[in-house]
């Protein structure tokens, strides 16, 4: 990544504080930066020079944040994380629901919000995607469908299996409920919760150190769950 | 015929080859009825051919045999007739004391039908299906208190002689002499179990001789007429075959609902004529029958002529009409001026296929006149329609001559008119006859009988239309003074006079009589109109309620009261403040009757007829809206189209009410959803405008902290640290703040869910990490916990403000310990610390908003628990504080626990 052009990250936030503070800290890491202070801004911005990352704030003055994502999500699969004062649960869910990449509540740290800005820039990359999946402890390989602990062959059943290999497919990314519900489980699961919670636990005590600590698998919320994403460990 | 009915079926399976499958309504009918009879009680009834035969023996053993079974089962009346076996028969058996009706002088015993209610027994017993109440009752006859007792899910025993079954009546007339008055309509039988009590004849004759059959005082006459073997055999005859075929209606009922063709499905339809005439009622009953034995609908229709119709006769006509309406029949009134014009209509609109009319008994002559026999027409007339011509005996007509010339009031000033007329003209003609001869002043009486019959009805001038023929030939035509006539050509001037005038008279008084019916018809379709019209307008229920009284007040001329349901339980219905009837307790108490039973009550009724006032039901759709309650000024009875306007004015009214209120729900939802989604905007602002600068200050707080690690010195690093600190401080307030408002407002809905409790223990534990690192925490969730449904993140909010408080009222070091458990049929979710426990005072009062436990740190601001509360409550949970015996403070979430939905085991 070093020797790559530096990524151009678009803000799109009204608050000109937001703006200026997310400036000197994305460019202190390493970023190019544009800004637009309205969604409709926004999305010509994204059209004229189509950025690397997009933040997203949802409370734009002249349209909704989740109807920017909706506009963009039409033409462009740019990685879109939130940066939003609202912290409620639904809010969450209908802009993951609606494509973005990732939710960051303000306040936020700023290392916090750069590593998700990471993991997200890191999925849209064409071909990243390969058959050997490593993070932390955990080794899968999706081609012969082995799972590794440490080294050990762990043995999963179907279910579990699909549960996990989904969340390798969006590795660092949070899945809500009705999304891996109706992957795993089917389009008329997806008021299941039950069958989530169970196999998470199930899945958590095979592949956790300590399933009460959970480091592979974490919980978001009311939204749904993320799988830890940490290649290089 | 009917008895052998069910088992002959191959004559007819031809006719109906393509009717195999189940007609969808009787299906449908079929389910409904089942579902009501789920909840309705069974009727059994004990039947007989003539009293003495052990009805009530029967019912009573059978009543034993029940309560042995264990049953709860009440006399609600039997009567023993002071027989010993009878009376030993009812000893054990518990009884609801009778009610005693004071009725001229004599007390009548009766069943206390509010009594049994309160009582709910699984089991009544009423004797006398067919008996009549005592005036003031609740219903007049007792078998209308028995599907009272049926509707509120009492099963009833019941005793009933064939003589008293409403279809049976005229047979047992015929066979007997007897007339019965005590009838029983046979629609009150439908679903009803059978148990015939048989005796022969010759049997109950000896027990009638030997004194054990009860006859009263006043029909000792008839009995030994009544009680002739020929006769008993023939009421015995007649009691087998009810029975017969009551059991053949159950098989019926069993096939349809079963998908077995039926086999005599005829695709008939009957239509019987019905008028005042006193033969109408056997008429009906005879068209029952038919139907009965056709398994054929039927219809009964009334042609309403223009002329209004005497007292009597519309006593005797609504008798009828409700007749037929108890049997069965569907019932319809049509305006017409020609009554074989108007069936013949009602029968093509109606697709009836067999129509039953009297044989005529009337005048020859005066079916000439009227262009042919009502018969003769209809048989002309009918088309593919057949006709049946039935003769059927009535009381004997009343005395007054059937053509309509009637004495009364109105009647006698027509002919006062008519009087001064003809003097008036006789007397111009005295005058004219000096200047035009007596040929002319013919010309000048025709005139004036015309001129009379536009003003006054048909028999005067008819009578004026004679008087003028005599007084012309009297004072007119020579010889004068006399009434000879000589010559040919007077005596053809005379007659042809006298034809003309008769038939100018007769002619102008029916166009005259049409164009009254006209303007009634009119009328009604005005006030209807003007109904109507005045509802629309009106801009609120309130003003809607007022329209209604004052217009159905100056429609009907009546006082009129509204009532509507109650806001609470003891009160269903409350009349509205602004009637013009002020109601009397015990109309309200009618009003209520007609209200839960959506059917009309009060005078005219057949429900509490002795009250005031009529009490109308307004039904839309299924439920009763309210009722609509008229006392007239006019005692007489309602006339048939008044009835139908009414009826019209209640349906209209039910429906505009209905849909007002259904508009004042929406409108009502309406600014709910807009004030939540108000405050919700006004939230959401306060939120972004108070966090978006606590986030920068966080996040150049962070950025410094990062990159000044390096260069910076101790005192920098503290004061970025403050910062942080203060900020998170602030954000945390925020938080609770509107936490608290949203509880406040009812905006916080519990999204519940199935949840693992040990995840969100340890989620709340992580984010809470840095303010609990001064503790010692340790967790304790029961292995093998189900899942709990909950709202993961209230919970979660919930459990960090419990820990926040342990954190901050212990001192750091000591323990706080999470501990989760399944304790009877509840979640219990604790937090306990090792700090210095609550005050007591503080105990009962540590939930409430803004308080403070005494000696508590500085900073916080009281919301913290009281959060914890509203989001408990939310979940249906509550949340207890105490102090631990060993030191320091536990507060418990209780969440109710119920068994998750099983998931499917895997195997690898």
């Amino acid at each position: 990544m070093s020797t790559a052009p530096q990524p151009l990250a678009l803000v799109i936030d009204d608050e000109l504080q937001m703006r200026r503070l997310l400036r000197v800290c994305l460019e202190a890491n390493g970023y190019r930066v544009a800004e637009a202070a309205t969604g409709q801004d926004g999305i010509a911005h994204a059209a004229q020079r189509p950025p690397d990352v997009v933040i997203l704030d949802l409370g734009l003055p002249d349209m909704d944040g989740v109807a920017v994502l909706k506009r963009l999500r039409e033409w462009s699969r740019v990685p879109v994380v939130v940066l939003s004062v609202r912290d409620r649960e639904e809010d969450k869910i209908a802009a993951l629901d609606n494509g973005a990449d990732d939710y960051v509540t303000k306040p936020f740290g700023s290392g916090e919000l750069l590593a998700r800005l990471r993991v997200a820039q890191r999925h849209a990359q064409p071909g990243a995607q390969d058959s050997l999946f490593r993070t932390g402890r955990l080794e899968v390989d999706l081609a012969a469908r082995v799972v590794k602990l440490s080294g050990r062959e762990i043995r999963l059943t179907a279910t579990e299996y699909s549960l996990l290999r989904l969340f390798i497919q969006h590795a660092g990314k949070v899945l809500t409920h009705r999304h891996l519900l109706r992957e795993v489980w089917g389009p008329n699961a997806v008021e299941q919760t039950h069958y989530l919670r169970v196999y998470i636990a199930h899945l958590r005590d095979k592949l956790e150190t300590d399933p009460s600590q959970p480091r592979l698998i974490l919980t978001e919320p009311g939204v749904g769950y993320r799988l830890l994403d940490e290649p290089s460990v | 015929m009917q008895s052998s009915f069910p088992f002959n079926t191959a004559g007819y399976s031809r006719i109906v080859s393509d009717e195999t499958r189940p007609n969808p309504d009787a299906l449908l009918a079929a389910i409904q009825q089942e579902a009501v009879q789920k909840k309705r009680g069974k009727l059994k009834v004990f039947f007989g051919m003539a009293p003495g035969v052990g009805k009530t023996y029967a019912m009573l053993e059978a009543a034993r045999r029940e309560q042995a079974a264990g049953r709860d089962v009440a006399i609600g009346y039997v009567e023993t007739h002071g027989r010993k076996e009878t009376a030993a028969l009812t000893e054990g058996l518990p009884v609801v004391p009778r009610l005693s009706h004071a009725y001229r002088g004599v007390t009548l015993p009766e069943m206390d039908l509010d009594a049994v209610l309160a009582r709910r027994p699984q089991l009544a017993l009423a004797d006398e299906f067919a008996h009549t109440n005592a005036p003031g009752s609740r219903h007049p006859k007792r078998y209308q208190d028995v599907l009272e007792l049926l509707d509120a899910g009492i099963d009833v025993f019941t005793t009933l002689n064939v003589q008293h079954v409403e279809s049976r009546a005229e047979a047992v007339r015929q066979i007997t002499g007897v007339t019965i008055r005590e009838t029983l309509p046979d629609t009150a039988l439908e679903g009803a179990d059978f148990e015939l009590v048989d005796l022969p004849p010759e049997e109950l004759r000896a027990r009638l001789a030997a004194g054990k059959v009860y006859v009263p005082e006043s029909a000792r006459a008839a009995q030994e007429n009544f009680f002739r073997p020929g006769n008993l055999s023939a009421l015995r005859e007649l009691a087998l075959r009810f029975a017969a075929e009551h059991v053949g209606q159950d098989v019926l009922a069993y096939r349809q609902a079963h998908g077995i063709a039926d086999p005599w499905k005829s695709g008939q339809r009957l239509l019987v004529a019905v008028s005042a005439s006193p033969t109408s009622a056997a008429l009906v009953r005879w068209t029952r029958r038919l139907a009965a034995e056709l398994q054929a609908p039927w219809l009964a229709v009334y042609v309403e002529l223009p002329n209004p119709l005497h007292a009597d006769d519309q006593v005797r006509l609504s008798r009828h009409l409700a007749l037929a309406r108890e049997l069965g029949a569907q019932v319809f009134t049509t305006t017409d001026d020609d009554v074989a014009h108007g069936l013949l209509r009602v029968a093509r609109e109606q697709n009836a296929t067999q129509l039953v009319v009297g044989k005529p008994v009337g005048w020859r002559a005066l079916d000439l006149w009227r262009g042919g026999s009502l018969l003769n027409r209809l048989i002309r007339e009918s088309g593919n329609i057949d006709v049946h011509a039935v003769r059927a005996e009535g009381e004997p007509p009343p005395s007054r001559p059937l053509p309509r010339p009637r004495f009364d009031a109105s009647a006698s000033r027509g002919y006062g008119i008519a009087l001064g007329f003809v003097a008036g003209t006789t007397a111009l003609n005295a005058i004219l006859q000096q200047w035009l001869g007596y040929q002319s002043l013919a010309l000048i009486y025709l005139v004036s009988v015309v001129a009379l019959a536009m003003i006054v009805g048909r028999g005067p001038t008819l009578a004026a239309a004679t008087l003028t023929a005599l007084l012309w030939n009297f004072c007119f035509v020579s010889p004068v003074f006399t009434f000879r006539i000589t010559g040919p050509t007077d005596l053809m001037l005379f007659c042809t006079y006298f034809v003309v005038a008769l038939a100018m008279g007769h002619l102008a008084a029916r166009l005259r009589a049409q164009q009254a019916a006209e303007r009634r018809r009119e009328q009604r379709a005005t006030a209807l109109f003007f109904l109507t019209r005045e509802l629309a307008q009106a801009t609120d229920f309130a003003d809607l309620l007022a329209i209604i009284i004052r217009e159905v007040g100056k429609t009907t001329r009546a006082e009129v009261a509204l009532s509507l349901p109650g806001e609470t339980r003891t009160a269903p219905l409350t009349p509205y403040f602004a009637n013009t009837w002020a109601m009397p307790d015990k109309e309200q108490s009618v009003a209520s009757w007609a209200f839960r039973h959506q059917q009309p009550a009060g005078r005219g009724t057949d429900t509490l007829p002795s009250a005031a006032g009529l009490h109308v039901p307004l039904v839309a759709g299924e439920r009763a809206i309210g009722v609509l309650s008229l006392r007239f000024r006019d005692p007489a009875p309602l006339a048939t189209g008044q009835r139908d306007l009414l009826d019209a004015f209640v349906r209209q009214i039910a429906l505009v009410l209905d849909r007002q209120r259904l508009r004042d729900a929406e409108q009502q939802a309406k600014l709910v959803a807009e004030s939540e989604r108000l405050s919700k905007t006004l939230l959401n602002s306060i939120s972004h405008e108070i966090r978006t600068p606590i986030a920068a200050i966080t996040s150049a707080a962070g950025s410094l902290a990062e990159k000044g690690s390096a260069g910076a010195g101790a005192f920098e690093r503290t004061m970025i640290a403050e910062i942080q600190e203060a900020a998170r401080r602030l954000n945390r307030l925020v938080g609770n703040l509107l936490s608290m408002t949203r509880l406040e407002a009812g905006h916080v809905k519990a999204n519940l869910d199935w949840c693992d409790v040990a995840d969100l223990v340890q989620v709340t534990l992580k984010d809470l990490a840095r303010d609990l690192a001064q503790h010692k925490v340790t967790v304790a969730v029961a292995p093998g916990l189900p899942l709990v449904r909950m709202d993961f993140v209230l919970m979660q909010q919930a459990l960090t403000n419990l820990l926040f408080n342990a954190a901050v009222h212990t001192p750091p070091g000591t323990a706080v310990q999470v501990s989760a458990a399944a304790e009877e049929q509840t979640l219990a979710l604790s937090v306990a610390d090792h700090g210095p426990g609550l005050p007591r005072e503080a105990l009962p009062l540590i939930f409430d908003k803004f308080y403070r436990a005494p000696a508590a740190p500085a900073g916080g601001t009281g919301l913290g628990l009281a959060i914890v509360k509203g989001l408990v409550e939310a979940q249906a949970g509550q949340v207890k504080a105490e102090n631990r015996p060993s030191g320091g403070a536990v507060f418990t979430i209780r969440l109710p626990l119920a068994s998750a939905p099983p998931v499917a085991r895997e195997t690898t």
